[in-house]
């Protein structure tokens, strides 16, 4: 982190930490700073950025570094923060929202692996309605180019009957596309 | 008989395929009826909620409008993560019905919240069945020292899962065990999370998580560790070898799920629970308790 001027930044960013309040429902001023969500936190020994201080950041609208942050993309969701916020706060759900808001506000760098399997999974949702494990794996590969990513694992899957050569597609692919569809067009994207 | 409808979700039918085989046996044998969600979609599990909100409640809405066709009032999803996204729908969709309504505009069949979401586990955990478990039990797991693991997503946050346990320290699980004759070990990671969702972007963070795990149950003197969601269970059962050539360890940990142990003590064939399916080999487990 370089220098930052904190009257800057605040006015600057007053109306980004604002819709990050609003889309996560979630009133991070209440945070006062004890630090409980970090000390739980599973996945803390990998971040750049302590959930903590990440809440402390964009309370004093930090917008840069908390969207370019490595922290947003390693939290896993398990919300053992929520679960211990003594102040209320849904620590995860915020984390949620900053990824949503770093992706729309093209921050989320293209070649991120995480990035790269959120697009490949999402696209096979979208054309079958359901996940087709097999193909998620190889065109994850493909574009990430790890072409033996877990390829020890392919073998033993299909013998166990646990990998399905083909995917399986619902009737209602047509809603599902709907769905995807319709919220591109809300969300003007 | 209790009915429930049962969203299978994509992995009760590939990677966990065994935890759908011995769920099937298992209500079976316990006179539980579930009635498939038809045409159920993919919840969206993390990437969706990582990526989009709006998304994020409208692909599990579609699935919970679904189950309304059926003559239930209850609805389960054995799989943590996707149990999870459907408390979320509740959650957040009876608490604002402006999003409500937004959801329901992207869909063809409304969401009303008429079924409710059960967790899996206290279809089997409550008292009722847990005595019927215990009367029907025939081979008693007498000896066999169970890690009960949770996994984050049955029981966090607490609020949202609307699960009546404890969420740092679940007991759910440990007592199905008991009821089976087994000995579920006190053992401090039961709802650590095992960091499935960074196996495919992050593993290295992901070995760590595993390996945590493993050792304490290991060192908690754990015969195996029971699973309730495929994720883990798949994430600490696949990788386990590479966990093991990582740290430069042992631990050989079967991890089965806590239905192929029911089914186990209700007498049924190992074969029918799926334990082939199982990555560790679980031979030692199944000669504990003489079912092999």
């Amino acid at each position: 982190m370089g220098e930052v001027n904190f009257s800057q930044v605040m006015e600057q960013n007053r109306l980004f930490v604002d819709k990050i309040i609003e889309e996560s429902g979630q009133d991070i001023r209440q945070c006062y700073q004890c630090a409980k969500c970090s000390g739980g936190c599973p996945g803390s020994f990998a971040m750049d950025y302590l959930p903590n201080q990440i809440i402390r950041m964009l309370m004093l609208g930090m917008k840069e570094e908390v969207l370019k942050s490595q922290t947003i993309w390693v939290c896993m969701g398990c919300n053992t923060c929520t679960t211990r916020c003594i102040r209320d706060i849904e620590v995860a759900h915020v984390m949620d929202t900053l990824r949503q808001e770093a992706i729309k506000a093209g921050y989320a760098e293209k070649g991120r692996l995480v990035t790269i399997f959120n697009n490949v999974f999402l696209s096979t949702i979208r054309s079958y309605g359901r996940l087709f494990e097999a193909g998620l794996l190889m065109m994850n590969n493909i574009k990430t180019g790890n072409l033996f990513k877990d390829v020890q694992f392919g073998l033993p899957m299909v013998l166990k009957g646990k990998a399905k050569p083909f995917p399986h597609r619902i009737k209602g692919r047509k809603e599902i596309k709907n769905i995807f569809e319709k919220i591109k067009r809300m969300e003007g994207k | 008989m209790p009915k429930y409808a049962l969203y299978p979700g994509c992995s009760l039918e590939t990677g966990g395929i065994e935890y759908g085989m011995s769920s099937h046996a298992v209500a079976h044998a316990l006179g539980i009826e579930f009635l498939e969600v038809p045409d159920w979609n993919c919840c969206g599990a993390s990437s969706a909620h990582m990526t989009d909100h709006l998304l994020s409640l409208a692909l599990p809405a579609r699935v919970l409008a679904l189950a309304e066709t059926l003559p239930v009032t209850e609805m389960v999803a054995p799989c943590a993560a996707c149990h999870q996204r459907f408390a979320a729908v509740e959650y957040e969709l009876s608490r604002d019905e402006d999003l409500k309504r937004k959801v329901n505009s992207l869909l063809e069949r409304p969401y009303t919240g008429k079924v409710k979401l059960r967790s899996y586990l206290d279809i089997f955990a409550n008292p009722e069945t847990l005595e019927e478990i215990r009367k029907k039990v025939k081979r008693s797991l007498k000896g066999l020292k169970v890690a009960c693991y949770y996994g984050c997503l049955f029981v966090k946050p607490p609020k949202v899962v609307n699960f009546v346990d404890d969420p740092e320290n679940p007991q759910a699980m440990d007592n199905i065990m008991r009821a089976l004759g087994a000995e579920p070990l006190p053992w401090p990671y039961k709802t650590e999370c095992c960091g499935a969702s960074l196996g495919m972007t992050k593993e290295e963070a992901c070995t760590k998580l595993c390996n945590d795990i493993l050792k304490v149950a290991k060192d908690s003197g754990a015969d195996c560790i029971v699973a309730a969601c495929p994720l883990c269970q798949q994430n600490l059962d696949m990788r386990q070898i590479s966990v093991e050539k990582k740290y430069g360890t042992q631990y050989r940990m079967p991890i089965p799920f806590f239905t192929q142990l029911i089914g186990l003590a209700l007498g049924l064939d190992p074969k029918t629970l799926g334990f082939k399916k199982l990555f560790v080999d679980p031979a030692g487990v199944l000669r504990k308790v003489g079912a092999a």
